[in-house]
């Protein structure tokens, strides 16, 4: 049922989301829309060289792109740069293809469940969409379109 | 619930209307389809079904050019469409009947061919708050080209449009004022009569977008006396990719063809084409035939229903549905117009609405979420996307308990 879609987990970080604030310091920041939907995201990244220091959020959206930004922000702190891209295409893949879930992902993994919903695999790509444009720095908003 | 209900629906028998509707007959994840999404299409009885494979099957054939048995059929039948949307819209002639993809192109069709002619540097364009995509942007792509300014009614939180800022807005520069009938979002019923009656007080010509109108209420061009009407074939339980632009012959003679190509001409030659009459002047290229016919033999099953019935039976629909939605602890109804039709659109506090809908689609109940074409109804309301429940005269009251079950699932999975 609905249940593999809305995860515990998933509903956890939806309604208690981690990481959910402005980021002072931040090295790095870029911003995510979702024209379907109206979902807005702010990405804030601390780089210390080529690591990821911290992250954060701040935006409105779905259970499903509130957790994926949530659980996004968990997974990435102390990952270098390239470790981050990796992660991102792996999570890509986890939730357009049927391979095997990848053990890289952790926690993440509890998406698989919206591979069976593609109309809700933009919501739970919205933030890892921003934080490729915060990393490679392009100045514009990210959209899942 | 449902039993007190059956007394006030006496007379309308849905149950049988349904029978008319095979796709109504499925289960969606092991549940019955509740289908509620009829304001983005509507489904279509078996005559449309029959209508278009009938055609496709034994009279398929190009319009308006063979002398062939099988061209003369398809033409009759495309043609007769025209004149059951004349009777549909009461419109004076066939003439003033054009066929185009939808609503969209209507509007498109006036915007650019009208538009280009007649709007010019300084001239005003009037639309409301409420209107859809299709009746803006068409209306801003122009007044970018021209110069001209775009004007808009405001409307209150009822979701209804505020009359007196209206007046303020006509002048003599106002050149033309295009409003919805009937908001696809809030379900407003605007007063059309008035408005266009405003419009040309002030010299302007007016356009009514009729897409949500059509399917619910009857619609007389004459007595409304509006320059253009436009509505989409889909709605109103025909095929998509068909509509009708309605225009005053007057208006359509004096502007130029919208596109070019075979049908719209009468004499072509390297240095000069002349153009054809009404309404094909219009109509380049060859047309949705399949989908002109499919739509002939929706307006014929909506008269033999009559839409002042549906009219009245979506009444106690929309009445039903508001109070039971309204009992939900955290819903919010997004447009409560007096005047309204069969359109319920709600937030609930917590919860996104794509939330909501994926919860019910697992129920088998189809709603539609998220902006609805219309950001700047969003906008005024503060509100990044709602839910829509939209209903058509096959809709039940079971229905609606059905969606208040889904909606109390939504709040189990989200609480």
């Amino acid at each position: 049922m609905v249940h593999d879609l809305y995860q515990e987990t998933i509903l956890d970080h939806s309604k208690r989301p981690r990481n959910c604030h402005p980021m002072l310091d931040a090295t790095r920041q870029a911003e995510g829309y979702n024209p379907l939907c109206g979902d807005k995201l702010k990405l804030y990244l601390k780089m210390e060289g080529n690591l990821v220091k911290d992250v954060s959020f701040v935006g409105s959206g779905c259970a499903i792109s509130t957790a994926s930004a949530s659980l996004m922000s968990e997974s990435l702190k102390g990952k270098t740069r390239e470790e981050a891209l990796k992660l991102l295409d792996k999570f890509h893949e986890l939730l357009t293809t049927d391979t095997e879930v990848s053990k890289d992902l952790g926690k993440l993994v509890v998406f698989c469940g919206v591979r069976e919903y593609p109309a809700r695999v933009k919501c739970a790509t919205l933030a890892w969409h921003t934080l490729k444009s915060a990393l490679i720095n392009v100045d514009e908003v990210a959209t899942t379109e | 619930m449902s039993t007190l209900t059956k007394e006030t629906v006496a007379g309308f028998d849905v149950e049988a209307l349904r029978e008319d509707f095979p796709v109504l007959k499925q289960t969606v994840h092991g549940k019955p389809l509740v289908y509620l999404d009829s304001a983005a299409t509507a489904q279509k009885p078996s005559v449309v079904v029959e209508a278009i494979r009938r055609f496709h099957e034994v009279d398929c054939a190009n319009i308006h050019r063979g002398v062939h048995e099988l061209s003369q059929r398809s033409t009759a039948a495309y043609e007769e469409t025209r004149t059951k949307v004349r009777r549909f819209l009461h419109a004076k002639s066939t003439d003033e009947l054009i066929f185009v993809r939808g609503t969209t192109e209507g509007v498109n069709l006036v915007s650019s061919s009208w538009g280009r002619k007649f709007v010019n540097r300084g001239d005003e364009i009037i639309i409301s708050a409420m209107e859809h995509h299709s009746n803006i942007v068409p209306w801003q792509m122009l007044c970018e080209e021209k110069g001209a300014t775009l004007r808009v009614i405001p409307m209150n939180d009822r979701g209804e449009l505020l009359i007196d800022e209206y007046e303020k807005l006509l002048n003599a520069r106002t050149r033309m004022v295009a409003v919805t009938h009937v908001s696809n979002v809030l379900g407003t019923i605007n007063p059309v009569q008035q408005i266009v009656d405003m419009a040309h007080n002030a010299g302007a010509l007016a356009l009514i977008d009729g897409a949500q109108a059509a399917p619910h209420m009857k619609i007389d061009v004459q007595a409304l006396d509006a320059d253009f009407y436009a509505l989409s074939g889909h709605k109103v339980f025909g095929p998509t990719g068909i509509g009708i632009l309605y225009g005053k012959s007057k208006l359509l003679n004096a502007m130029p063809p919208y596109q070019g190509g075979g049908d719209m001409i009468k004499v072509v030659t390297f240095a000069k084409t002349i153009y054809n009459d009404l309404p094909y002047k219009f109509e380049a290229g060859t047309p949705n035939i399949a989908g002109g016919i499919g739509l002939g033999a929706a307006l014929d099953y909506v008269n033999r229903i009559g839409l002042e019935e549906i009219g009245a039976y979506e009444q106690q629909l929309l009445e039903y549905g508001t109070d039971a939605l309204s009992a939900i602890p955290g819903l919010r109804i997004i447009g409560t117009a007096r005047e309204k039709a069969a359109v319920l659109s709600f937030v609930m506090e917590g919860i996104h609405p794509h939330d909501i809908g994926t919860v019910l689609d697992k129920q088998g109940i189809a709603v539609r979420t998220g902006h609805h074409c219309a950001q700047p109804v969003m906008d005024f309301y503060n509100v990044p996307a709602t839910t829509r429940a939209s209903f058509a005269f096959y809709n039940t009251f079971g229905e609606i308990d059905a969606l208040v079950a889904g909606l109390k699932k939504v709040k189990e999975v989200f609480a």
